[in-house]
């Protein structure tokens, strides 16, 4: 662990070299460090007389001590094997107290398991305990396992280091950015050595899963929906370090929902989803059924259920080829 | 009883916030106040009622809202003890961003929005930078990316904090925020003699004391002026 002592009076140019990550932080704190490699932190900071500091709403002390912290953290961060391998959801109680239906739950990386039942019958619960990776001191009193073990609570608290990542039907871009820019600042943030590489995989691997596709040009706020869904699925499959992928729907509309969740399976994550859908429910290798907050069955994808998804998908194609030639303006004819 | 000071820019989602936490504050038994501070209106006050919750409400009309805040936090700290309150949370709108509330030992939360954009974090000072734990709240309607774009740079500026993120709506992730509020140890009698933790914005000039004419004549007392030369 690196102290505040450890820092304070190094040179900035020498912590730089050290810890490149931490131009970004100096940066977003507003302290003038650029140019400033021969002069140490402390310099800096006593050249901030009481008024300056004041002005800048500037503690020095307290920033050295997160400088340090920060550094600890990233490096945590790069040098972790966060690797997750299974995901174990031990049963606790519905919402009258009743055990969950189920012994043990063990979910495998690339595996798929859908989440079915009524709305507000505890979805966002399960979510929840598993985020938070609950030890029985949840509302449900679960308990989660990761890797088969008891995990350690930096779960709970990094910010880097999070278990799940969610895609949403409601989510929408707000950046007012294009779709190359936005890439950028995710990785940015998530420290990714070649962006560039990364960038042009996950405007290929959207443009894969899009109706229609778009240019790394594009503004994402000017994305369809279909479009801007296939850069979220993208972007979370090769950017997001969470290990498990929470899908809450995936509207059946200019997006080949298939191929997304291959996607996400080729980069080894967890995906639990939630749905009403026939088709994305019988996709999964297992689905979860909720009531009354508590598990009442896991159930296996039968043999026959895939053949009934086989010829749901039909139907689904059919329905979309009909859709796509209304839109092209045309007569549809049976046959 | 432990006296948490919750604040936030306006509509950041501060009493959605609290009032998910508190159903699960409630739920272990505890016995939950809240004093809402703010500056011109709040109806606030009446979803804390309808949710049985007791609540107080000040308004600091035409004073800084911080400095409003701090002259009155003993006095609501007393009245959450005559209460029998475990749980004293005083909610209160950051309305400036150099907004400073916290108090030294008295757990600070900011609650902040996703919709925000990502160089809001940059610009809030001491309200952001000193708070022990920092609540995002609107995850639900932007995109994973740019929720972890956020987050990141929420802690690039405090990075001492845990960030949470809590769905105001549904109350996702507000039953993890209640299990970090409450904690004897850190239960107070008095706040007389505690320390903010970073100076609150000043200002002390003529229009402070209800001048309302402009020119430079009727200007006194701490005054600061734009500096529109050009920066060497």
């Amino acid at each position: 662990m690196i102290g505040r002592n450890q820092i304070a009076d190094r040179h900035i140019g020498s912590l730089l070299e050290d810890y490149p990550f931490l131009s970004s932080f100096f940066k977003e704190n507003g302290l003038d460090y650029q140019g400033r490699d021969d002069s140490t932190l402390n310099q800096i900071f006593e050249e901030y007389d009481e008024e300056e500091q004041e002005e800048r709403a500037m503690d020095p002390e307290l920033l050295m001590k997160q400088t340090a912290e920060f550094i600890n953290q990233m490096l945590a961060f790069l040098n972790e094997d966060n690797e997750v391998h299974s995901l174990t959801i031990l049963p606790g109680t519905d919402k009258s107290g009743e055990k969950e239906g189920f012994d043990s739950l063990v979910i495998r990386k690339s595996e798929v398991i859908s989440i079915v039942g009524p709305t507000g019958s505890g979805k966002s619960r399960l979510l929840g305990d598993i985020e938070w990776v609950a030890q029985a001191d949840t509302p449900t009193a679960r308990n989660i396992l990761i890797n088969g073990d008891v995990p350690d609570s930096t779960w709970r608290f990094s910010t880097s280091k999070k278990l799940v990542a969610q895609l949403s039907q409601n989510m929408n871009f707000v950046m007012d950015l294009n779709v190359r820019e936005f890439i950028e600042l995710h990785a940015e943030s998530r420290l990714v050595e070649n962006p560039g590489e990364v960038i042009e995989r996950i405007i290929i691997e959207a443009n894969k899963l899009a109706g229609e596709s778009f240019s790394e040009e594009t503004p994402i706020t000017s994305l369809s929906g279909g479009q801007s869904r296939a850069l979220m699925i993208a972007d979370t499959a090769i950017l997001s370090r969470s290990p498990i992928i929470l899908i809450d729907e995936i509207e059946n509309a200019g997006i080949d929902r298939k191929r997304a969740l291959d996607l996400l399976l080729s980069e080894e994550k967890i995906v639990l989803m939630a749905t009403h859908d026939p088709i994305l429910a019988l996709m999964a290798h297992r689905r979860i059924v909720i009531k009354n907050g508590g598990i009442t069955k896991v159930i296996e994808t039968t043999e026959e259920e895939r053949t009934i998804l086989s010829t749901l998908e039909e139907l689904d194609r059919t329905v979309l080829a009909y859709r796509t030639r209304l839109r092209a303006g045309e007569i549809l004819i049976k046959g | 009883m432990n006296l948490i000071t919750v604040s936030g820019p306006p509509s950041s989602g501060k009493t959605s916030v609290i009032l998910k936490t508190i159903e699960a504050l409630t739920r272990r038994d505890l016995k939950v106040g809240v004093v809402k501070f703010d500056c011109l209106y709040t109806d606030d006050d009446v979803l804390y009622e309808k949710a049985g919750i007791p609540v107080k409400k000040g308004l600091s009309g035409a004073m800084c809202p911080d400095h409003y805040f701090i002259s009155n936090v003993e006095e609501v700290t007393q009245w959450g003890k005559k209460e029998g309150f475990d749980l004293l949370i005083s909610e209160s709108a950051g309305l400036c961003n150099r907004c400073s509330p916290y108090i030294k030992e008295i757990k600070a939360v900011c609650v902040i929005d996703n919709l925000s954009g990502v160089n809001t974090p940059k610009k809030i000072g001491p309200m952001l930078k000193s708070a022990d734990i920092v609540v995002i709240t609107k995850g639900d309607i932007v995109s994973q990316a740019e929720r972890e774009v956020f987050a990141s740079r929420v802690n690039l500026v405090n990075p001492s904090a845990v960030i949470m993120n809590i769905n105001g709506l549904t109350g996702q992730g507000s039953f993890e925020l209640s299990t970090l509020l409450h904690d004897e140890k850190n239960a107070v009698d008095t706040i007389v003699g505690k320390e903010l933790r970073f100076t609150m914005p000043s200002a002390l000039c003529s229009y402070c004391l209800g001048e309302t004419r402009i020119g430079e004549s009727y200007q006194m007392g701490n005054v600061r002026k734009i500096n529109l030369e050009n920066r060497q």
